[in-house]
């Protein structure tokens, strides 16, 4: 595996304390040993972006048709229906930013929750840390939103965009709070995934939910004029807190200051996000307890 | 000597389960059938080997050595009991699984031997010999999908056995391949043993563990039964009387006076 072992034959005077120690096979697991085992982590993330699209005519372009479609039926129904448009400055950014990263989260969470079963032929028979394959598709799923950013960043480009240092920390944040929570979930159901096949039509209906959850189709503002002073348990949600944090960073800086309406924020986001950044290290750690105590019997109930 | 694989009162057990959906288990146990069934698959086995040995693992079908050997691998964790290693293993173990069929022979070998433990430069340094084993070089990067079966387990073979390690384990080596193949990969079985390695060996044929081994290991329904000498462990499960008559394993004493 090492350069330690790279010439087993020179071993020739046997001195114990010169060999490695006796461990157990098995131990060589947890989201430690994916780290160190970077080199195979990007081979199997290159492995996953080449290998979704396989074979359509469309390839890399469904990624960004999915989140697409969806921006024209919320901007339809709710811009043009609800007439969501006079209320909500710069209506289509405001969407868009808060598309990009539930996407992220529930792509993540989506085929995180499928990974191990998938992969079982690899699962079943060959020794590495299984943790692997969830952070894959994490990290796969970072991938693509790489464009989506390019095309925010060019529409907020056109409305006459400001950045800050403020929003940029904010980016930086949200995208973290949904790495890190990502991958605690997908650790969890793709472990329990393998048990109880429901969890993979559960996780469907949770990710409606999280779509409305979300102050995406709605403002923050509504939020804060029906509820008043209980606002602030919905910034216990940490995906509102980051797609907040992601509006944050690009929406408000596209909306002119001399515009009667001005985007409603919370107080201290930032701080806000910090504290999720917290919670979403707390789930990684609950996510990684879980999966590690499952992970014994995963090869057999494949 | 040091020890190379110390396994203490290993056991393992699976469950069978009949039903799985609320309503199938909800009838069967109104009904009074069993919903879900226990076995040991390794019953309490226990035995140490030490570095540079080689082992044939011996036993009829089912009797637990794939088990054994994916527990050695890291595959699987005993229930209870503990399997300690020294040092790393590889082996020809599933070779090729998880090979990608849409992906071409060059990319799944890369990632084939990223997940037996190789690094980049370890692999960069190996590729054309391994390519070269295989004998896959105008085929490299096609699909592995319009491989055809033995040419994708070549690959597999021909990756597994390139891996450097202190351990070696081989589960059935000579089920696939042609013979020329077979030849080679016995060929090369032979020089891991004698550069100090410990080979583990799963087989049924007498002949070939007679020719590899030093000692050989039977289980029995999940049970150690023997520990001892090559050809008396043949003898117990009563394989040499075959040896004369079957044809198959003539076929194997023919490879070994090929090489």
């Amino acid at each position: 595996m090492t350069d330690l072992a790279a010439d087993p034959v020179s071993q020739a005077p046997v001195d114990e304390a010169d060999l490695p120690p006796l461990v157990a096979p098995s131990s060589r697991t947890g989201l430690k040993a994916v780290v160190q085992r970077r080199y195979l982590l990007k081979l199997l993330v290159r492995r996953e972006i080449s290998a979704r699209y396989q074979g359509s005519v469309l390839g890399l372009m469904w990624s960004y048709i999915n989140p697409l479609s969806q921006f024209c039926i919320y901007f339809f129904v709710m811009g043009v229906i609800f007439n969501l448009h006079k209320s909500i400055p710069n209506f289509a950014i405001h969407i868009f930013s808060a598309i990009v990263i539930v996407h992220f989260f529930t792509e993540t969470m989506g085929a995180g929750t499928r990974s191990i079963v998938r992969n079982r032929q690899i699962v079943q028979k060959m020794a590495m840390p299984r943790e692997m394959f969830p952070v894959a598709t994490m990290l796969t799923s970072l991938y693509h939103v790489g464009p989506q950013l390019v095309i925010l960043v060019v529409a907020c480009g056109l409305s006459g965009w400001v950045p800050d240092a403020y929003g940029m920390a904010s980016l930086v944040v949200g995208i973290a709070i949904i790495m890190l929570l990502g991958t605690g979930f997908a650790l969890l159901l793709s472990a329990a995934n393998v048990f109880f096949r429901d969890v993979g039509s559960a996780v469907n209906i949770f990710m409606n939910l999280i779509r409305f959850g979300v102050p995406m189709i709605y403002s923050y503002e509504m939020v804060q004029t029906r509820f008043g002073s209980f606002a602030q348990y919905y910034l216990y949600n940490p995906i509102a807190d980051a797609v907040l944090l992601f509006q944050r960073a690009f929406w408000v800086g596209t909306v002119d200051p001399s515009n009667p309406q001005q985007p409603v924020m919370p107080e201290h986001l930032l701080g806000w996000g910090v504290s999720m950044v917290g919670v979403s290290i707390v789930v990684l750690g609950i996510g990684q307890v879980i999966f590690s105590r499952l992970e014994g019997k995963i090869p057999e109930r494949l | 000597m040091v020890d190379s694989i110390r396994v203490e009162n290993v056991t393992k057990t699976f469950t069978r389960r009949y039903q799985r959906t609320l309503k199938q288990i909800t009838v069967a146990k109104t009904r009074g059938q069993k919903t879900l069934d226990e076995f040991n698959a390794i019953d309490d086995v226990s035995f140490t080997i030490e570095q540079g040995e080689s082992i044939g693992l011996m036993g009829l079908n089912g009797s637990g050595k794939s088990t054994l050997l994916k527990m050695i691998n890291g595959v699987m964790r005993p229930d209870t009991g503990s399997i300690l290693t020294r040092g790393t293993i590889s082996g020809l173990i599933a070779t090729g699984a998880g090979f990608h069929p849409q992906l071409s022979g060059r990319d799944n070998l890369v990632l084939n031997a990223a997940i037996l433990g190789m690094s980049e430069k370890e692999t960069k340094r190996k590729f054309d010999a391994i390519v070269d084993f295989a004998g896959l070089e105008d085929k490299l990067d096609g699909q592995v999908g319009h491989y055809s079966s033995g040419e994708s387990a070549r690959l597999g073979f021909a990756i597994a056995i390139h891996v450097d390690s202190d351990i070696f384990l081989a589960d059935e080596v000579l089920a696939v391949g042609d013979k020329p193949f077979r030849a080679k990969c016995m060929e090369r079985m032979l020089e891991i043993r004698d550069s100090g390695r410990t080979l583990f060996y799963v087989s049924h044929s007498a002949a070939t563990v007679r020719r590899m081994c030093t000692r050989v290991l039977i289980l029995d329904k999940g049970r150690l039964v023997f520990d001892g000498k090559p050809a008396k462990g043949i003898t117990y499960l009563g394989y040499d009387e075959d040896e004369t008559e079957n044809p198959i394993d003539l076929d194997e004493n023919d490879i070994g006076a090929d090489i």
